[in-house]
């Protein structure tokens, strides 16, 4: 039975793209056939941080307005063959999406999908209520920063109330994905500790994701970071966060940065 | 320099990669402001043309498209069904 995920946040630069696509690659690891779907009509980035920037033909608004088919503008990756993408257009605006295209791509992707991956425009508009429409799980992406928070919580609200699930009376899965968190600086009292975010938000916690180099490092080379250095903090995170999302029982841990002997001596190398 | 990445996981050398990628995209993006369909047009061009000699499914055609530096490759796959060979024009 395909799932659809939204991957929202309300707040812009919080990680929503980086976490779709390391999320769809970890799923799609694990032999699940996984599609990730960029909403950010306008604004496309999913394909950027996917590597697949020089190959997108087609786009979402192509599929709804009836220029291509599905499977014409569905990009396969090239190093994981269960995983595809779907970019948004990029030189059109969010008025092109409509509810009722979005919901003939949604019905057409379970059809062969395991797992269909949204990836959020920040606001509140048009292209952000979209990509939560469909959904039956919903990633919420929170920094441990107030203003985050605030606009997660807004987030909240909305899934609550202006999903296809809220209508009918269901409710959305949610789930917490706090990011950029450094165990250092909340221990010091600096940054929001993890407990204080789930006490605010009061939704189940998916994952922490380490504040990384490694992150910054997978966008450059166009790779999810999952799978350019799967060993790495971030990458370990969401890779238990998947299993957590595909119904595994993982206990959580704290990620605190772990380097090894050589990199406390040569130090912070490049902060 | 090479002697410290040994000890550090990777090589550092991600961003000359990244500056390498982003010019690429952005000359396609910013040369093609206002012919955003072009592959759409191309498409039709010439699979009309192939239409006029044989009978096709729209549906059996894959564009493929690889944006380079210096030059950039449109691939376009179309499946003729055998029969269509007797109704050639």
């Amino acid at each position: 039975m395909a799932k659809i995920i939204v991957v929202t946040s309300g707040k812009g630069g919080v990680g929503k793209t980086t976490s779709t696509a390391a999320l769809g690659a970890a799923l799609a690891q694990r032999n699940e056939k996984t599609v990730v779907v960029d909403f950010d009509v306008g604004l496309r980035n999913l394909d950027l941080v996917m590597g697949a920037e020089r190959r997108v033909v087609y786009d979402l608004v192509n599929v709804i307005q009836g220029d291509a088919k599905l499977p014409q503008a569905l990009i396969r990756d090239k190093r994981l063959e269960t995983l595809y993408l779907l970019p948004a257009s990029q030189t059109r605006d969010k008025d092109n999406l409509t509810a009722e295209g979005v919901k003939r791509v949604m019905d057409e992707l379970k059809k062969s999908f395991d797992w269909i991956i949204c990836d959020s425009p920040a606001g509140i508009e048009r292209g952000a209520t979209l990509a939560m429409r469909h959904a039956d799980i919903a990633v919420v992406v929170t920094n441990p920063e107030v203003s985050s928070v605030r606009d997660s919580d807004r987030i909240i609200g909305l899934l609550d109330a202006k999903t296809a699930r809220a209508e009918r009376g269901e409710r959305v899965e949610k789930h917490l994905l706090l990011t950029r968190y450094d165990a250092n600086r909340a221990e010091r009292g600096d940054m929001l500790k993890v407990d204080d975010v789930l006490e605010i938000l009061s939704i189940p916690l998916l994952g922490i994701i380490p504040e990384s180099m490694d992150v910054l490092r997978a966008s450059n080379l166009g790779a999810p970071v999952t799978l350019a250095d799967s060993r790495s903090a971030p990458a370990l995170a969401y890779l238990d966060a998947a299993r957590r999302l595909a119904g595994e029982t993982v206990p959580i841990s704290i990620p605190g940065e772990r380097r090894g002997l050589f990199g406390k001596i040569f130090g912070r190398r490049a902060a | 320099m090479k002697f410290f990445d040994f000890f550090s996981k990777q090589s550092s050398s991600s961003a000359p990669k990244a500056r390498e990628r982003l010019q690429v995209l952005l000359a396609h993006e910013r040369s093609s402001v206002g012919q955003s369909d072009l592959v759409v047009r191309l498409r039709e061009e010439i699979l009309s043309v192939i239409g006029k000699h044989v009978k096709i499914d729209r549906d059996k055609v894959t564009v493929k498209m690889d944006r380079g530096e210096k030059v950039s490759t449109l691939e376009i796959d179309v499946e003729i069904p055998l029969s269509a060979k007797l109704r050639a024009a």
